[in-house]
């Protein structure tokens, strides 16, 4: 089967769009979160787009529905966890373990009660963007627009909070109000890669490529671009190499932006062997 | 005529721990450059981060420009270099370039957007202190010295008229330290900047600054450089003999 063909079926076509959104998204946002040290947060709103989606499917709601069930839900709990670390004086990695696991608990126990774990729920395990509808891809698209919009309007600020908060409220910029646009950036993107990678591999996505771009990148733009190259084209790749071999495509989008960030670190050390101590 | 730049009127600073600042009055007037000193833990810092709302002000008033610091937004006129040099991630990949062009965030409005004009003022100013050839270097990869520098260019990128700066020598060499006060006694008199420095070097900071302010929790002295030698509380704290090898101006 050559190229040409596999790019005639709709799935793959509607997998090929959707997977480089959501990856652009998610590559782009984890340069911030890493650096912010705040790279676990995708896998703490992951849990609780699982209890979201256990609400939906109790609500008898799926595919797109669903969707817009998790996307609220998300929303406050990226919020919960800004709050969290702010109020309860709590740090970053403690907020995420409570509102993550208080996420993964609601959907056990709806899951529980509504007859246990159905096929529906465990896809939002793995994730199977080969079964992403025309209407997930439409709002894949326009939450994508939103978030690409918000970043670039915020660019600056998000670059000067995440180099260093307190310098950054010295020149008047409001860190409590770039922290919650970038976790509520976090969330939406989240509850869009669910479909790509699922819960179980969702951090993959927000750090790899980040991390990879972080081996080589000699300015904050170079890293965001080579961050977002390789999310996406790991992504494409990903959706080709499981389709032809039959196997996972969440995880073989994982492997392949791992195998990147071996050769980022490798070229790294060869480049410039100081720079790796 | 004289601003009046910072007012403070019996300023009170608590912490969780308890009280860091009590009853602190004085007033700087535009163009002054005052060193403030004292002991650690005598609140040198929390004065400073009290003033640009880094930390909450418990009792008294404290004003900029004649704006009590809790309405206080404008940022563009201030310049600030905070304390901890080690704040950056080594591998942090901001260019220096990248890090002093931040500095003019202050100055504009949503959204803020920085043109040819702005890359070419961060230019300039890279140029005027000395390290126009780091540009393109990554922040994490400089040396202490180089660092600071390059912060100073952020701070001093979009023209203020107060400048901050929060023990900025605390990491660096004798040398390098000596330098790096010569560039803000240059700045002070050369851009007219009114400048507040928190140190522990009384000795050396006494070679530049034009007032000192010597604080333990309260105000112990506010005064030109000359005076805090001859005060007599000053040689009750330091010592006759101590005193007189810090007045010593080269």
């Amino acid at each position: 089967m050559d190229l040409v063909e596999i790019l005639t079926y709709g799935f793959i076509q509607r997998a090929l769009v959707a997977g480089t959104l959501i990856a652009l998204l998610c590559s782009v946002l984890g340069v911030f979160l890493v650096l912010r040290r705040m790279s676990l947060i995708g896998d703490g709103l992951a849990h609780v787009t699982f209890g979201s989606a256990a609400i939906a499917l109790a609500l008898k709601l799926y595919s797109a529905s669903a969707l817009l069930v998790s996307l609220p839900i998300v929303l406050l709990s990226s919020l919960g966890i800004l709050k969290l670390t702010e109020k309860a004086r709590l740090s970053g990695d403690a907020a995420i373990g409570i509102v993550s696991s208080v996420g993964i608990s609601a959907g056990i126990i709806l899951a529980s009660v509504g007859g246990g774990y159905n096929v529906d729920l465990l896809s939002y395990l793995f994730g199977n963007i080969l079964s992403i509808t025309q209407e997930e891809v439409f709002i894949a698209a326009g939450l994508f627009c939103i978030v690409m919009v918000l970043m670039l309007l915020f660019y600056h600020e998000l670059l000067a909070v995440t180099l260093s908060e307190e310098m950054a409220r010295v020149s008047g910029i409001r860190t409590n109000l770039i922290s919650a646009v970038l976790v509520l950036l976090t969330a939406l993107s989240v509850v869009l890669a669910m479909k790509l990678v699922g819960i179980m591999l969702i951090s993959s996505l927000l750090i790899l490529p980040a991390a990879s771009a972080l081996q080589l990148a000699r300015s904050f733009k170079a890293c965001v671009c080579m961050s977002a190259i390789q999310g996406c084209s790991s992504v494409i790749a990903g959706i080709f190499v499981s389709f032809v071999t039959n196997l996972p495509t969440s995880a073989t989008v994982v492997l392949l932006n791992l195998a990147c960030f071996g050769c980022a670190f490798l070229a790294r050390y060869l480049l410039d062997p100081k720079r790796s101590n | 005529m004289s601003h009046e730049v910072v007012r403070v009127e019996r300023l009170g600073v608590s912490y969780r721990v308890g009280q860091v600042l009590e009853d602190i009055s004085f007033s700087i007037e535009a163009g002054d450059y005052v060193g403030i000193v004292g002991p650690n833990g005598s609140g040198k810092s929390s004065l400073v981060r009290a003033l640009i709302g880094l930390c909450t002000i418990c009792s008294g008033s404290a004003s900029l420009f004649g704006v009590p610091c809790s309405r206080f937004d404008e940022w563009g006129r201030i310049g600030y270099l905070p304390q901890n040099l080690g704040m950056y991630n080594p591998v942090f990949p901001a260019t220096v370039a990248e890090t002093v062009a931040l500095g003019l965030l202050s100055r504009k409005r949503f959204p803020r957007r920085l043109n040819r004009h702005d890359h070419e003022t961060v230019e300039r100013m890279l140029e005027e202190l000395g390290v126009s050839d780091l540009k393109s270097k990554l922040i994490g990869e400089l040396s202490g010295g180089q660092q600071q520098r390059v912060l100073l260019a952020r701070a001093l990128v979009n023209e203020p008229e107060l400048l901050i700066l929060d023990e900025p020598t605390a990491a660096l060499d004798p040398e390098t330290r000596e330098r790096f006060y010569r560039i803000i006694a240059d700045i002070n008199r050369t851009r007219g900047v009114t400048v507040l420095l928190v140190t522990h070097d009384t000795g050396a900071i006494g070679q530049h600054a034009s007032k000192m302010l010597y604080l333990d929790k309260r105000l112990l002295f506010f005064g030109s450089f000359d005076e805090f030698c001859l005060s007599p509380e000053m040689s009750e704290l330091f010592g006759e003999h101590s005193q007189h090898i810090m007045c010593h101006r080269h």
